[in-house]
């Protein structure tokens, strides 16, 4: 019951921030490329890389943890839904290379950053940085 | 950022995110050694979703047109309810458990099946709007 409640917890923040991040990233990159939806799918796999190797390794990480944290706020930190709507709307304006670039980048870009959160946190628990 | 937009957008994050939370509890990810399909499934419908809903409210005179619940709908619901990161980190554990044909199947099938709901639901919603 409590896991349940530390979702709905982090899944609020993590779409309030969602929101304020994008439109923050829009305001300065403009419309053209979804930037916004780009940025927040970064740094959301890069955060739950490195969580899921706390939740992975450290005995204080627990459910509610993992809840609140990768579930909750990561989840809804990051999202597909509007990467896809933005992708189609590329598609329907006839900008197949800025659609395959967002869907390239998007699906790589996530999986690096998620690679370098994991691999960061397992150095720096390993005492391996400074 | 608009005080009310934001209010609705956490909201309809929190609830996204919970039904979500309900479909990954109800299909585990290590399922017979499948593909994760509890994400792909979030995934998929939250692109049909999305989708069908910004079609469907484009016109300003649809009740539900308004800032605040397209908002709450769109960037809240279907934001929450859908994730990237949750479906990155389950390739990346299969990739680091050697399973490389469902690491690949899962890029795959969670990118073209979730365009291809996010298109069906947008014609969808298009040709309802223009119903009179």
């Amino acid at each position: 019951m409590l896991t349940w409640l530390a979702v709905a917890l982090g899944g609020a923040g993590g779409g309030v921030l969602r929101y304020w991040v994008s439109g923050l990233v829009t305001g300065y990159t403009g419309e053209v490329f979804p930037w916004g939806t780009m940025v927040v799918n970064l740094t959301g796999a890069l955060v739950v890389g490195a969580l899921a190797v706390l939740a992975g390794t450290q005995s204080w990480f627990g459910g509610e943890l993992t809840g609140l944290l990768i579930l909750g706020f990561c989840g809804s930190y990051t999202t597909v839904s509007s990467f896809s709507l933005q992708t189609l709307t590329l598609m329907q304006a006839g900008d197949w290379s800025n659609a395959f670039n967002n869907i390239f980048l998007s699906l790589f870009g996530c999986m690096t950053a998620l690679w370098l959160g994991a691999t960061g946190m397992r150095l720096l628990l390993a005492g391996g940085m400074p | 950022m608009n005080p009310t937009v934001t209010l609705w957008v956490a909201l309809g994050s929190m609830l996204g995110s919970l039904c979500r939370y309900a479909i990954q509890q109800g299909m585990p990810a290590e399922a017979g050694g499948l593909i994760p399909l509890g994400t792909l499934s979030v995934n998929v419908l939250g692109s049909l979703i999305i989708g069908w809903f910004a079609a469907l409210t484009l016109p300003q005179q649809h009740p539900m047109a308004a800032l605040h619940r397209r908002q709450f709908v769109m960037t809240g619901f279907c934001g929450g309810f859908t994730t990237f990161s949750i479906f990155s980190l389950e390739t990346l554990q299969l990739i680091e458990a050697g399973a490389w044909v469902q690491a690949w199947a899962n890029l795959g099938l969670n990118g073209t099946l979730a365009l291809g709901a996010v298109a069906s639901g947008f014609y969808l919603g298009r040709w309802q709007s223009k119903t009179p």
